[in-house]
């Protein structure tokens, strides 16, 4: 999986490319918390590339909510693909998080 | 055709079971002394029903051709669990797991974080995990806190879970990964066997029966489940049950701290505090920014969105309270300043440092963070679970026992089990009858925890055989109410003349004894040959552990209070025979013998009838039968293998695990 991030206004975007997995999770939530120590506490993951996600990946990234939450900001999602919106029903994490359609939209009203 | 047999023993004695125990109830209850009567039918019930479920256990006992090819590619994580082992037993085992075949990476759990293991575990190339930060002062879920901690910092595929005494087989994930090229298979569950355990078993410690036709039978209804230890899980299977559980435990706290706002900020209102403008302005702000969350939560917006936004408006609100009350402080200086200009000389207006009010708009000095009812529900209004360690806890934590829980859930969920027939792991038994006892004790109140917190019988879902599955081993647990009234029944006649049953006529015989004869058939066929007295033995004789297990469980589910839990220990408790520990078991032994002799005594007098002390007198005779167990469990002074295999061996007990093997094939 390729990681990147680029901060913008108001948040960081932070793009997970290719499958976010067992394998990769544990590195995402490193990334994360990196750039979350690095100050920025809104984060945006953009899931546009991201094809592939199971309940490791989500599990990372409800890590990574709790780390950008105790630093005061939040952590939303955006662009998800058709594969990933399946797991999120499927464990009903649906409920936890909105998915927004592009990064730009996920603070657009705060 | 060995199923034609099972299946004919098992309709013949649910036809002579409730003939006999439907018969008990409608015609024979001795009303005048109902105080005996009615607990011996339910008692009768009771056991009625538990041949009954195992009955249906064995009616689809499934026997496994073994595994397919494992595919070459599956990635394993091999977890090895441990607190307070010695550690050449933990290393014993963690060498034999390196040196399973399939590719894999072998990790040492340590919850004791002992720096020797963990410098034995880096000389050996092994992993070792210990808790991390995030666990600090958290509940730390004793073995499933410690496997859901792992879980965050590996990566395999699949997962074998090995207690630190369980030696594996090289062949074990040869054997049992290839289960899992079906999809929906979520678990392999293989026997637990004890290389240190005596043929005769003094304490009871093989479980043929349970690592056998009951494991097997349950596999038929897909209900097999997780014993802890020498299984292989599905990582994905379980990620999903802690997402799962995530979302439920969030959205019940929001619930639950939502409803308890408003008499939270009733109570505020009223505190000493509630004089200032500023804090009744807060607590406005407060409770407009919980009835927005209530509407939300009902409109069906994400906890994320919700609790953000209150936590966003409380915040802002807190701010801005805050900020008025710098501003109106700075005017103050200001004219005080503007009162006194000679004064001031050189350092001009005092200014209230830029920060101040960010500073006091955080929690620990907010008005609101005084008013700690208040302040709960905000902290509960949250995604981050801030009770546990870590958001997602894929092992269930509602019960000591996390195994069974956890496959429970994996069934709700649609997964499927696999119970493997074939010792690959060789484990150590507690050599003592204190040890067995605190490890026996332990199983029930987490089985009978599992019981109260998530019954099966309304798992939404469950299948119904595997609801009744789950509900048998459940049940098997309740056995020692009805054991004190299989003692006291024969008591009371041989005292005091008293017959719980209305007439030991023919009427009786002729309903009991074939009940019995099935009965005790049943167990045969289905076992195989299989040494089942042993368990018939400890299911009566330990019944003082099944009833604390049941009410111990039960207050700490219904009232919060604790198990008094302890951790199995693995080596020998030193100290001479325990009898204080089977007090309980000497005092009824002791009745009964005494009973029996009052008995005869009277039937000699002329007092009581001949049939009726017969029976009682076999009664007390088997009960005793039962209970002699206990004084061999008490004087066992632990396992001594056999001279021939004493040759020094790098693995103990290696030479006899081979011999076992041939003798049980």
């Amino acid at each position: 999986m390729e990681l990147s991030y680029e901060v913008k206004d108001s948040y960081a975007e932070i793009r997970a490319a290719g499958r976010l997995n067992m394998v990769s999770a544990p590195k995402l939530r490193e990334f994360v918390a990196d750039v979350v120590a690095s100050g920025s506490s809104r984060i945006v993951v953009n899931l546009e590339d991201t094809a592939f996600m199971d309940s490791s990946g989500l599990g990372a990234l409800i890590g990574c909510l709790k780390a950008a939450r105790q630093a005061g900001g939040d952590l939303r999602i955006a662009a998800v693909q058709p594969q990933v919106r399946m797991v999120l029903e499927l464990t009903s994490m649906d409920r936890v998080l909105t998915s927004y359609a592009s990064a730009a939209e996920a603070f657009g009203n705060d | 055709m060995t199923r034609f047999w099972t299946r004919l023993v098992v309709v013949l004695t649910v036809v002579c079971g409730v003939n006999y125990v439907a018969w008990r109830w409608a015609a024979s209850l001795n009303w005048d002394a109902w105080w005996i009567a009615v607990p011996l039918v339910a008692a009768e019930t009771y056991s009625l029903i538990d041949v009954m479920l195992f009955g249906m256990t064995v009616w689809r006992l499934k026997i496994r051709k073994g595994a397919p090819p494992a595919a070459a590619d599956a990635t394993v994580d091999v977890f090895i669990t441990t607190y307070n082992e010695p550690l050449d037993l933990v290393m014993t085992t963690a060498l034999a797991a390196q040196r399973i075949r399939h590719p894999h990476s072998t990790w040492i759990l340590d919850d004791g974080a002992r720096p020797e293991l963990r410098r034995l575990a880096e000389e050996h190339g092994l992993g070792y995990v210990t808790r991390s930060e995030d666990w600090k002062d958290m509940p730390r879920h004793a073995k499933a806190g410690n496997l859901n901690n792992a879980l965050m910092v590996t990566e395999g595929e699949f997962l074998l879970i090995l207690d630190a005494d369980q030696i594996p087989e090289p062949d074990i994930l040869e054997k049992t990964l290839g289960y899992f090229n079906n999809r929906r298979v979520a678990l392999v569950q293989t026997p637990q066997y004890f290389s240190n355990v005596p043929a005769d078993d003094p304490l009871g410690s093989q479980a043929p029966l349970f690592y056998g036709p009951i494991q097997q039978g349950k596999d038929g209804w897909n209900a097999a489940f997780f014993c802890g230890s020498n299984a292989i899980l599905r990582r994905e299977a379980l990620m999903q049950l802690g997402l799962v559980g995530y979302v439920r435990e969030t959205e019940k706290s929001i619930r639950r701290a939502l409803a308890a706002s408003q008499s939270a900020i009733r109570k505020a209102r009223k505190s000493a505090h509630s004089e200032s403008p500023l804090v009744v302005q807060m607590l406005n702000e407060v409770e407009a920014a919980t009835q927005e969350a209530r509407r939300r939560l009902d409109g069906g917006d994400s906890l994320s969105e919700i609790t953000y936004r209150v936590r966003r408006r409380v915040d802002q609100a807190v701010q801005t309270l805050v900020q008025a009350d710098v501003s109106a402080l700075q005017a103050d200086l200001e004219e005080i300043a503007a009162m006194e200009l000679a004064h001031v000389g050189e350092s001009g207006v005092p200014v209230v440092a830029e920060d101040a009010v960010q500073r006091m708009s955080a929690r620990d000095w907010s008005p609101l963070g005084a008013m700690e009812s208040v302040q709960a529900v905000l902290d509960a209004l949250s995604v981050e679970r801030t009770g546990e360690a870590q958001p997602v806890m894929p092992l269930a934590t509602i019960s000591v026992t996390e195994d069974m829980a956890t496959a429970m859930r994996m069934h709700t969920m649609g997964w499927q089990s696999v119970y493997h027939h074939e010792v690959l792991a060789y484990g150590l038994a507690p050599e003592d009858i204190a040890t067995m006892l605190t490890q026996r004790l332990r199983w029930a109140q987490g089985t009978i925890q599992v019981m109260l917190r998530e019954n099966p019988l309304v798992q939404s879902g469950l299948k119904w055989g595997q609801r009744l599955m789950y509900l048998a081993t459940m049940w098997t647990y309740l056995s020692g109410f009805a054991a004190v009234v299989y003692f006291a029944a024969p008591i009371v006649y041989l005292l005091l003349g008293i017959l719980p049953v209305s007439s030991l006529s023919g009427d009786f015989f002729i309903r009991f004894i074939p009940f019995m004869i099935v009965n005790q058939l049943l167990f045969a066929v289905a076992g195989r040959g299989i040494p089942t007295w042993r368990g018939q033995q400890y299911s009566l004789a330990l019944f003082p552990t099944w009833i604390k297990a049941c009410t111990t469980a039960a207050r700490n589910v219904w009232f919060g209070r604790p198990l008094g839990f302890a951790v199995t220990p693995k080596d020998r408790q030193t100290g001479g025979p325990s009898w204080s520990l089977i007090r309980p078991q000497i005092v009824v032994s002791v009745l009964l013998v005494f009973a029996a002799v009052v008995g005869i005594a009277r039937l000699a007098a002329g007092l009581s009838e001949p049939i009726g002390t017969l029976v009682n007198v076999a009664w007390v005779v088997y009960d005793i039968a039962v209970m002699s167990i206990l004084v061999r469990a008490v004087l066992y002074k632990g396992f001594e293998p056999e001279l021939s295999h004493q040759e020094g061996d790098a693995v103990p007990a290696e030479g006899l695990i081979e011999e076992r093997k041939i003798d049980g094939a």
